[in-house]
């Protein structure tokens, strides 16, 4: 018998939208983030580095707050025993996530070399943190925690942090890693273009080792894993080797490869859970079903009326975004000491440039 | 303490500070939007320099904003979790509206606004500013309802010990959010209107005219200030009748009245024990029968004492103590309604002054306007700690005690963590915050000529 609605699960199916969408998107901004030092060797580059994700980073994090509020509104049993049990580990996102955002915005207000690397590992730091973070709180999420007869959480921080968890941070880790030097090789030019392809075709194989260690392991852990869970997880780890092979040569494809990879990796995680919202390691009896956890039919139809009209529009003008930063950046643009002449002719240039040949 | 009361501490200092950035971001960036508006139908070099110098301070305060706000959105899991099980399918809804409807275009735009000088047409590009403008307000209006639920709760029906929604559009079209929405949208004016005043009254002391910015600038604010104060009077006093007919025991504290009576008198200044409820006052200084007639509409209209409507509510609710802290109540609302006056008053001054043409003259003016830019932030800070703490015992008013809320499977010892570790991060940001606003503000516009291409300025200053 089925326990659970069809709204309930088209609720559980968005909700894993959102942080698919989540993960795709922040997932580039962490790895730029990340490499910022490794890429950017002076201060104009570190400048076209956080150039190249400057106008996108805010809005991909939106994905993840509204995650949140989805998660709240169709499922607060759900939202309610993660947050509270996962409390430390999240306290560590929420305080990286504060860093990353006002290291953006804080870096170019200062003239002093120790407070712009400052902020620069601010930045690295507040990128690393949550891209391993993430993985691990999934993996924990999807292979079962410590829950009482109340949906409470009875771990501690260390219980979260067991090797198979440390695996699945690793793999995201790695994963966004290469996806973040990908995106920039393909958004920047020059110096910063091979020093970013170099570090993909590096970081790229060790990500799909990582990728297939942790989906082979959760398989191998579930009891009787879904044909669509191993579907996807061959699909993520095939794409994730092919972006491995490709991420020297074929940039473009090489993204669309680690996008795939993200999508299915974790549309894999999500048809494991599926239908519950929470496992528990405790016993089987208290894990928490969607039936559960969800919010009564009405408040759900409302969510849907509201979700199917927004999301469409939040795509378009999301997709419109990338569209009018899609031209290149290079460091040349952001060398300090120009005069205003030198300015004005640059962005005459590159206004030219960055226009649609149709105006 | 127990892990409730630094549960409390800890939603009371991270909600207040978010709410520094709030009314600065939604005030400036409508400010903002209509000095680029200006220029954009004039022409006029100043405006877009305006645009920019207050553009750069929305884009300060925004990034708080957004950093603080990411905390406000988690902790009802964290800290909150019996109480997000009993309102989640009522209150989660406006706070996911609010993301999908309002989040996602401040923050899209906003990156639109920063990086599409000279990218976009300039057309679009004044659009994306009253997007981000339209947007903000949008979302205080979603996280006001679903305050507002808090305080009055609507459109719903109890099943199994546990509300459930049953009109959303009694919970979005609440009266309390209404007059809550109002009340704060117009809190977000002034608190930008008497910045604005401030920054420019400090660069007109010492002469620095920045080719009419802060001329031009102070010469908007100030009767934007002026009747926007105005009108936060009537405002204010109407959401005080509403409110007294909702959660009547809150007015009662906030006028330390005790004993319910007829004709009762505003008081001005009393003195009582301090704790949760002293059931009397040692001291009372009132103009009489006054609070009658503000509340009620009559001189000798009946005023409910707190402790009679204790007696009531234990009788309805249970045995248990029912008044909030009536020294808090008490003095937040005199703390914000002075305030008010003070603003008032720096506006209506300002603006005969400036309408004499005398405003560069009134040097002591220009002075005290610096200092007084710290009104709307206590006003509004007082006004949240009123709202919120003048509703406790309840955190959902008849519904929910605020006792019964917080997390079972957080301990004290985490949640210090967490509060240590917050308080710490939020006061160094602060400091730093508060550094470059300050700089960024003394600065004043960039130089003649470097106005030519403001996406660069705009951007190098990421
Ligand atoms: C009256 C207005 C108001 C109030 C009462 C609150 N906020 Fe707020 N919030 C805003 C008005 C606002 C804003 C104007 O929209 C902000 C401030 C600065 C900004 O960038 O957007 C914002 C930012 C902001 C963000 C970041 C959004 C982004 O990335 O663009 C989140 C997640 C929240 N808030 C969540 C909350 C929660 C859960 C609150 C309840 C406790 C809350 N806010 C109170
Ligand atoms: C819709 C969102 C809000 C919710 C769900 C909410 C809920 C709560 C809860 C659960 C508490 C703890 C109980 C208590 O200690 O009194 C609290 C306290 C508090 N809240 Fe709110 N609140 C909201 C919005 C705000 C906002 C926007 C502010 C303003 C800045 C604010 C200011 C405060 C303060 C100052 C306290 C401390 C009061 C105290 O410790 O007694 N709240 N609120
Ligand atoms: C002029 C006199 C004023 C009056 C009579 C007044 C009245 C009120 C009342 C009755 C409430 C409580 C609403 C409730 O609990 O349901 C409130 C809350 C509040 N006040 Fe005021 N107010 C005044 C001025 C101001 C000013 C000048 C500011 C800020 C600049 C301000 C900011 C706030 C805020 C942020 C809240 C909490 C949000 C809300 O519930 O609306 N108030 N005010």
């Amino acid at each position: 018998m089925r326990d659970y609605t069809t709204l309930q699960a088209v609720w559980f199916v968005l909700i894993s939208v959102l942080w698919l969408g989540y993960f795709v998107l922040e997932g580039f901004d962490f790895g730029v983030g990340m490499l910022l030092r490794a890429v950017g060797r002076d201060r104009a580059e570190r400048r076209a580095v956080l150039h190249s994700i400057g106008p996108v980073w805010d809005g991909n994090e939106v994905w993840l707050l509204v995650a949140g509020g989805a998660t709240f509104a169709a499922f607060p049993q759900w939202y309610a025993t993660l947050f509270s049990g996962f409390y430390l580990a999240l306290f560590l996102i929420l305080v990286a996530l504060i860093l990353r955002n006002v290291a953006f915005e804080f870096w170019g207000k200062g003239d002093s070399e120790r407070w712009r690397s400052g902020w620069e590992w601010a930045l690295i730091g507040g990128s690393f943190l949550p891209a391993l973070l993430w993985g691990v709180a999934w993996a924990d999420i999807v292979h079962g925690v410590p829950i009482d007869a109340r949906g409470e959480y009875t771990g501690t921080l260390l219980t979260l942090l067991r090797p198979y968890a440390l695996l699945g941070g690793l793999a995201t880790l790695a994963l966004f890693l290469a996806h973040g030097a990908i995106f920039l090789s393909l958004r920047t030019t020059g110096a910063l273009e091979r020093r970013a392809r170099a570090i993909a075709a590096r970081v790229a194989p060790p990500a799909a080792l990582l990728v297939i260690g942790f989906l082979a392991w959760t398989l191998a852990d579930s009891d009787g894993a879904k044909a669509a869970s191993v579907v996807c997880a061959v699909g993520a780890s095939a794409l994730a080797v092919a972006a491995a092979a490709l991420a020297s040569r074929r940039p473009a494809h090489a993204f669309g490869a680690t996008c795939g990879a993200i999508v299915l990796l974790f549309t894999a995680l999500f048809s494991e859970l599926f239908p519950h919202a929470m496992i528990s390691s405790t016993n089987a009896a208290f894990s928490l079903t969607l039936a559960e956890a969800a919010s009564s039919s009405y408040t759900l139809t409302v969510m849907t009326v509201v979700a199917g009209l927004l999301v469409p529009v939040v795509l378009l003008y999301q997709g419109w975004t990338y569209w009018v930063f899609r031209h290149r950046i290079s460091a040349e643009g952001f060398g300090e000491a120009r005069s205003p002449i030198d300015l004005l002719s640059r962005s005459r240039e590159e206004g030219a440039g960055g226009r649609s040949p149709g105006r | 303490m127990t892990s409730l009361e630094l549960a409390r501490w800890q939603f009371g200092i991270t909600t207040l500070y978010h709410f520094i950035f709030v009314p600065i971001t939604i005030g400036l960036a409508t400010f903002t939007a209509y000095c680029q508006t200006r220029w954009h139908r004039s022409g006029e070099e100043h405006w877009l320099r305006a645009t920019r110098f207050w553009g750069k301070l929305v884009l300060i305060s925004f990034a708080l904003g957004v950093a603080t706000g990411i905390v406000q959105e988690f902790q009802f899991g964290m800290n909150w979790s019996n109480y997000s099980r009993f309102v989640g399918d009522i209150f989660g809804a406006p706070l996911a509206m609010e993301g999908l409807a309002a989040f996602f275009v401040e923050s899209t735009f906003l990156g639109l606004w920063i990086f599409g000088w000279g990218r976009l047409s300039p057309r679009v590009h004044l659009a994306c500013a009253w997007a981000i403008a339209g947007a903000t307000a949008l979302s205080a209006y979603f996280i006001l309802a679903a305050n507002s639920w808090m305080q009055h709760p609507v459109g719903y029906r109890m099943v199994d010990g546990r509300p459930r929604l049953t009109n959303i559009a009694a919970v979005l079209f609440n009266n309390t959010a209404i007059y809550a929405f109002v009340h704060t949208i117009i809190a977000a004016l002034l608190t930008a209107g008497m910045l604005v005043i401030a920054i420019s009254a400090w660069h007109l002391r010492r002469g620095n005219e920045a080719a009419g910015v802060f001329s031009a600038s102070i010469r908007l604010a100030l009767p934007l200030v002026a009747v926007a104060a105005l009108l936060q009077f009537f405002v204010g006093h109407f959401d005080g009748i509403l409110m007294t007919k909702q959660q009547p025991m809150k007015m009662a504290a906030a006028d330390a009245v005790f004993e319910t009576k007829r004709g009762a008198g505003l008081s001005l200044f009393a003195t009582g024990d301090f704790e949760s409820n002293p059931r009397g006052l040692d001291r009372n200084i009132e103009v009489p029968n006054l609070l009658s007639w503000i509340s009620t509409g009559y001189p000798r209209g009946e005023i409910k004492g707190v402790n009679d409507l204790d007696r009531e509510y234990g009788a309805r609710y249970g045995p248990g103590e029912y008044a909030p802290i009536v020294a808090v109540a008490y003095w937040s609302w005199r703390a914000m309604i002075g305030c008010a006056v003070g603003m008032f008053a720096v506006g209506a001054f300002g603006w005969w002054r400036a309408r004499r043409g005398e405003l560069l003259r009134s040097r002591r003016f220009l002075r005290l306007a610096v200092p007084a830019a710290a009104l709307p932030f206590v006003a509004s800070s007082t006004g949240w700690i009123f709202t919120e703490m003048g509703r406790q015992p309840w955190v959902v008013f008849g519904l929910l005690k605020t006792s019964d809320a917080g997390s079972p499977s957080v301990s004290t010892a985490e949640v210090l963590v967490t509060l240590i570790g917050f308080t710490l991060l939020y006061g160094v940001l602060a400091a730093i915050a508060g550094r470059i606003f300050l700089r960024t503000a003394r600065k004043g516009p960039p130089e003649e000529g470097a106005a030519e291409e403001p996406g660069q300025e705009l951007a190098l200053a990421y």
